[in-house]
């Protein structure tokens, strides 16, 4: 694996930018402004929530698999309209992003050469669950990884998968992580 | 009824007099009752799922896993080129011998003392057996043949691995009958391969779940996705089919399918009253894959397997109870290996209206707990389960029927004595 020690200035900037995407669009979801989270994507954004075990074993099912912004906002609808559940909101922890590691066979200096932004960005978070009874618990743990693109001048989530680190669910996953 | 229970010579529970039209609520919060139902069912008349046979296709290749309270380790034996399923337990201290879920062994070592164990289940060799320089070690009259590792029964129907404790339950195929054996053969009637998998962590007690399941009169009622936006599909037939001894069973239908293209659904055209629609309909696109029209088979299998066909969603599901108000549901998501890229696709998309966090079905992962929690306090009170009236028949009228849930409890009585 190539290092990522020695960010350029251009790289830092680019993670900042990263790391408030994330914490927008995160706020979105422990807000309960659950409308706004589609606006953090391309209308052509890929999401998907599975877990570690399955990437690793090259599984095409995970516990979500949502193609287009239209699917985050069926999503959404769903939970304002057409599913029955425990109230619920989340608080999600996220961790200051990271480059993935790139791949060894990619010799520094070209890595140079790209654009930050076409970069996979790795963020970790803990997600609470907190029911309306009261009660919390630590409900997800994993990874955000994601591909980001600018459009008018606005850093958006091109791709994001949610990599679970358990391979446990507790009860059902209803609003999106 | 077998040997008398001690819960019920105790004088702590007998079944109400309704029969199987009430299910008291304390058989989902009496300790007593767990603790039976691990050596009368787990450990009694019951064969167990314990892995796919994919799992373990490779010699040396194992899997650990639970039945009920037990943990086995199932195992592809190199020499006999057979499946064994041993207790995952040295017999010296009783440590777990394998840790990982899955893997690969030439040997089962165990980690606390290094007893070792061939993969046949017979125990090879003790660590320091003779002592060090002739002083301590095991008793010479210790005999390391007679101390091999506890092994079970096994029977398959195509992929499934099943496992029991019992020495006088008939085969597989035989316990569960010809009608569920038809239907698992149905499943798995070409190569398979594993395209999913998790464990949904359950807040309930194991059998609400497993009522649930047999339960086919909530299915548009709790689900309500369908309706809401203005989904619903006409059936066009099924019936609900409980075995002999009423704890398996299958419920099936033939609806209409959707091909998206040139559909209400596709053009929008259905709405529901409150005039609110999904944006896109690419998780609705189906396709016809079993040529005798079933688009939906949900089986159970007693007392804690599931299968399911929803569309062309396809999974295993195997329940391990977690002591009386928790239990794991782990999901197989499987695909057939002659799969095209496009219906694979189809599989893919489809994944986001069942599971844990399918917008169709995710209720069903916290309607246990929804009872469970009322019931805690109350010894005294019983579920009604008269829909579809007392008995435990097949059903060709209607799915609206608690038949199978009666037939899971009649044989649960059965097993249990009570």
């Amino acid at each position: 694996m190539a290092s990522n020690i020695g960010h350029t200035a251009a790289d830092r900037e680019f993670l900042a930018a990263a790391a408030q995407v994330c914490a927008d669009c995160a706020g979105t979801i422990d807000d309960d402004s659950l409308e706004a989270w589609p606006d953090y994507f391309t209308d052509d954004c890929l999401y998907r929530v599975e877990t570690r075990e399955g990437r690793a074993n090259g599984w095409a099912i995970g516990l979500m698999h949502c193609e287009g912004r239209g699917m985050l906002r069926d999503r959404v609808l769903a939970i304002r309209h057409g599913n029955v559940f425990d109230p619920h909101t989340y608080r999600h922890v996220l961790s200051q992003p990271r480059f993935a590691p790139a791949p060894a066979t990619e010799a520094a200096g070209q890595r140079g050469t790209e654009l930050a932004s076409a970069r996979r960005v790795l963020t970790s978070f803990n997600v609470t669950r907190v029911m309306k009874t009261g009660e919390m618990t630590l409900f997800a743990v994993g990874t955000y990884d994601d591909r980001f693109v600018e459009a008018d001048g606005r850093l958006l989530i091109r791709e994001r998968t949610v990599v679970l680190d358990s391979r446990n669910l507790d009860t059902l996953l209803v609003i999106p992580l | 009824m077998n040997t008398p229970s001690p819960v019920e010579t105790d004088g702590l529970f007998r079944w109400p007099d309704e029969g199987l039209a009430r299910v008291p609520f304390r058989v989902y919060n009496d300790p007593q009752i767990a603790e039976a139902e691990q050596k009368r069912l787990f450990q009694g008349e019951t064969w167990n799922l314990v892995c796919l046979d994919l799992e373990v296709a490779e010699p040396g290749q194992y899997r650990t896993n639970w039945i009920g309270d037990t943990p086995v380790i199932v195992v592809r034996d190199p020499v006999a080129d057979r499946i064994r399923v041993f207790v995952n337990r040295c017999v010296h201290r009783g440590s777990m011998l394998c840790l990982e879920q899955h893997g690969k062994a030439e040997n089962f070592t165990c980690m606390y003392h290094n007893w070792v164990y061939s993969l046949d289940g017979k125990l090879q060799s003790i660590a320091f057996k003779r002592g060090v320089r002739g002083q301590g070690g095991m008793p010479s009259d210790f005999d390391i043949t007679q101390h091999g590792l506890r092994e079970l029964r096994v029977d398959t129907i195509r992929n499934l691995v099943f496992a029991t404790f019992s020495d006088r339950l008939p085969p597989v195929r035989d316990w569960f009958g010809p009608r569920m054996v038809w239907s698992l053969e149905r499943f798995f009637h070409k190569p398979i391969r594993l395209i999913g998998g998790y464990t949904q962590v359950l807040p309930n007690n194991w059998k609400l779940y497993a009522e649930n399941v047999r339960d086919s009169y909530h299915a548009s009622l709790l689900h309500t996705f369908f309706a809401t936006f203005g989904l619903n599909r006409l059936s066009m037939d099924g019936a609900v089919e409980v075995n002999e001894a009423g704890g398996s069973h299958l419920s099936w239908s033939k609806m209409a399918t959707d091909d998206a293209e040139g559909t209400d659904y596709a053009s929008g055209g259905l709405r529901s009253m409150r005039d609110l629609a999904i944006e896109d309909r690419r998780l609705l696109k189906t396709w016809p894959e079993f040529e005798d029209g079933i688009t939906h088979m949900i089986q159970t299998l007693f007392p804690n397997v599931f299968l399911q066909q929803i569309q062309n969603t396809l999974a295993v599901r195997l329940l391990v109870p977690r002591g009386l108000d928790r239990c794991d549901l782990q999901w197989w998501v499987f695909a057939y290996e002659d799969d095209t890229p496009e219906q694979l696709r189809m599989r893919l998309m489809q994944s986001n209206l069942v599971g844990p966090a399918g917008l169709v079905s995710l209720e069903d992962g916290f309607i246990g707990n929804a009872v469970q929690r009322t019931t805690r306090g109350d010894q005294g009170h019983g579920a009604i389960v008269e829909m579809g009236g007392h008995g435990v028949t097949t059903e060709r009228q209607s799915r609206v029927s608690e038949a199978a849930v009666r037939g899971f409890w009649q044989q649960w009585r059965g097993l249990m004595g009570f």
